[in-house]
């Protein structure tokens, strides 16, 4: 995972709560056995509308994505994040994220900045405003910048999701560090827990 | 000491919690399936690492396989490549396959249960968001994305910062007629998409011991549609009754010592939890949903709402847009909506108990010829059992389809999907926009409303039908 300290660029704003990994990357994408290639399907559907932000001629050189709250909700497919990034968005500001699509962009190195409804609110004006605007997440700092529009807040994000970012690490090669201690724990774990061995490869 | 359900189940998975990092948790079960895994196998592979426990991973294919002639040629190469991958994968791995056409092959959350592969007090992950289900037994079960598929598949641990504890409690009897699904689509209802974010749910009371495990799984299931990370129920004389000779369950003596130990998994009296919320069973009606997200719902009884009258702007902007993706007008009764496509099926209602229900509503009756009415067992299992009974033959005879075992029409992207402004009545659990394919329009109902909706082709409930056999 690339390592990321800090994204400046254009803003796309979807002013939309509760946007669904179905709407960011639909199923019929979810085909593909690569982590790549993925760009075209994002938000497929409601790229059929012109008038749909991602169409903005700006929008495809964007880093940056502003969206309402709830952001990532349903499906755990780490695909919406690949989509996202394929796209070209290196971070995404919102009120709120649903769980696991939160803990996938971190495992993928996707900045997500929890910044506050205000916030959002106030960035959704800014970027109506002046589409072109650069925005920047500055992951160090846990700070959302708009110097074009004297725009500097805060953003919430976890300690560990700020390290593992700026640092860029695998999140296995981590954990490897306590192999001694994942070996410890499986000599003690009750004899009656299941377990599928011999693998049976039951031919059809 | 008075410790929660949830707590006890978390601790004696914690591995590790070093200083400055998110604890680390042993995972007892890893279920793989054919789409969120090809990218962590390759990743692993490109790593040079192995799989840590290949007999604590289990896979089946269920998201991209066809429902009709299983068997034959996959004609969607991109499918029939994913397919190939995870038959190639679990065998370079040494992991235990139910493929298809195999006796066990199904939806991942059908086949966990039936082999007794879950059990109480384990922690089960899938790259799957549905994997909720699995905490109807006690378990503490959670979709993860490919990334952490891959940090299982090499360490059999995850890292997870401690989710928030909520109960929700629902006491009193559910009426006649409103069942499982509904009570899950009130509780939606009741708490929001994002109600549940960062929590694990605990469901309690009378009305959640009184329901049977297919019951308590449709309610685990759809935890994630509030945005919980993961749904819990106590396990109790229904679990073990449940799991008593099944595969993979534990036997003799091992029975005794696991039955001491599941007892043990229950919240003491006195504690806390970080939020809760109380709901009254008896105020529950049979649930549908008018809108784009699994909170939108509304009774049989009621009638599509009017965005102007609901409580916050960004509610009403979003009602404004569902109903206008919907096709439908603020006002008109749920009843007077006719419907396209009627689905039974998915891991939230494709068990053997949701199939029954809905036999009983549609024997002797006819489909309507408005409507085209299919039937997708969760498991090849639960289509055997099915069949056993003869439920096929019901189907078939009233006009449904009667498939082979799968997500199906649940995601839409297996073949089984609705055309551009195609309405369904769905036993599924999302309803979002495209869900079951491209401009379709998906109403989630229990199996009884969708069976009574195939026949009348309209939104009804068994009760409407009264007479007309
Ligand atoms: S039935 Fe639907 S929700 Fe369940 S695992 Fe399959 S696609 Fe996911």
């Amino acid at each position: 995972m690339r390592a990321v300290s800090r994204v400046d660029g254009r803003a796309v704003a979807i002013d939309r709560r509760d946007i669904d990994t179905d709407q960011i990357i639909p199923a019929a994408w979810l085909k593909r056995v690569e982590r790549t290639g993925f760009g075209p399907g994002l938000f497929s559907a409601w790229r059929s509308d012109p008038d749909f932000a991602l169409n903005a001629p700006a929008a495809s050189e964007a880093r940056v994505l502003v969206a309402g709250a709830n952001f990532g909700c349903g499906s755990s497919r780490e695909h919406a994040v690949w989509a996202l990034q394929d796209f070209g968005f290196e971070a995404v500001i919102a009120p709120s994220f649903a769980d696991i699509f939160r803990g996938n962009s971190i495992g993928a190195g996707l900045v997500t900045a929890q910044a506050s409804e205000e916030t959002v609110r106030a960035l959704f004006t800014v970027l109506a405003d002046d589409p072109q605007a650069t925005v920047t997440v500055d992951v160090a700092e846990r700070m959302v910048l708009v110097p074009s529009a004297g725009l500097a807040e805060p953003f919430a994000l976890p300690d560990y999701a700020r390290w593992r970012l700026l640092e860029g690490l695998d999140d296995i090669g981590i954990t490897l560090r306590h192999a001694d201690a994942i070996a410890d724990f499986e000599a003690r774990r009750p004899a009656w827990l299941p377990s599928s061995a011999p693998a049976a490869h039951i031919s059809a | 000491m008075s410790g929660r359900l949830f707590d006890k189940v978390w601790e004696r998975h914690l591995v590790a919690a070093p200083d400055g990092e998110p604890p680390l948790l042993y995972i007892d079960l890893h279920l793989v399936h054919e789409v969120t895994s090809p990218q962590a196998f390759e990743g692993l592979e490109m790593a040079g690492r192995q799989v840590r426990r290949p007999d604590l991973t289990v896979a089946t294919m269920d998201h991209d396989v066809p429902t009709v002639n299983p068997l034959g040629p996959i004609s969607d190469p991109l499918a029939a490549e994913q397919i190939a991958r995870l038959r190639k994968n679990c065998a370079a791995h040494g992991i235990t396959l139910h493929p298809l056409g195999s006796a066990e092959q199904g939806i991942v959350h059908v086949i966990g249960p039936q082999l007794g592969l879950t059990q109480p007090g384990m922690t089960v992950v899938c790259g799957d968001s549905h994997t909720s289900t699995h905490g109807a037994f006690g378990a503490l079960a959670f979709g993860i994305g490919t990334t952490e598929v891959e940090h299982v598949l090499a360490t059999q641990t995850l890292r997870q910062t401690k989710p928030a504890a909520m109960a929700v409690t629902v006491d009193g009897d559910l009426p006649s007629g409103v069942t499982a699904k509904d009570l899950v689509l009130g509780i939606i209802a009741r708490l929001g998409t994002g109600g549940g974010t960062g929590s694990v749910i605990e469901y309690r009371g009378s009305a959640i011991r009184a329901l049977d495990m297919e019951g308590r799984m449709t309610v685990c299931n759809m935890s994630i549609e509030a945005g919980a990370r993961a749904g819990m129920i106590a396990p109790d004389d229904t679990t073990f009754a449940f799991l008593e000779g099944r595969k993979h369950s534990p036997k003799g003596a091992d029975w005794e010592r696991a039955l001491d130990d599941w007892r043990s998994l229950v919240t003491d009296e006195g504690a806390v939890f970080d939020s809760e919320v109380r709901i009254d069973a008896a105020s529950l009606r049979p649930t549908i949903t008018w809108g784009t997200n699994p909170a939108q719902s509304v009774s049989i009884d009621g009638a599509v709402p009017d965005p102007d009258s609901l409580g916050t702007a960004a509610e009403r902007h979003a009602a404004q847009r569902a109903l206008e993706y919907m096709g439908l007008r603020p006002g008109t009764a749920i009843r007077d909506i006719g419907v396209d496509t009627v689905f039974i099926g998915s891991c939230t209602n494709g068990r053997l108990a949701d199939l029954r229900a809905a036999a009983d509503v549609v024997r002797g009756r006819k489909v309507s010829p408005s409507v085209r009415a299919i039937v997708v067992p969760g498991s090849a299992r639960v289509k055997a059992e099915a069949e056993a009974e003869g439920l096929d033959a019901v189907f078939a005879a009233a006009g449904f389809e009667w498939r082979s075992a799968g997500c199906s029409m649940c995601l839409g992207m297996n073949g089984d999907i609705l055309s551009p402004r195609e309405r369904s009545a769905s036993t599924s659990n999302r309803n979002f926009e495209g869900r079951q394919g491209p401009g379709g329009r998906t109403h989630l109902v229990s199996p009884a409303v969708a069976a009574a909706t195939a026949i009348t082709g309209r939104f009804a409930v068994p009760a409407d039908l009264e007479g007309a056999r």
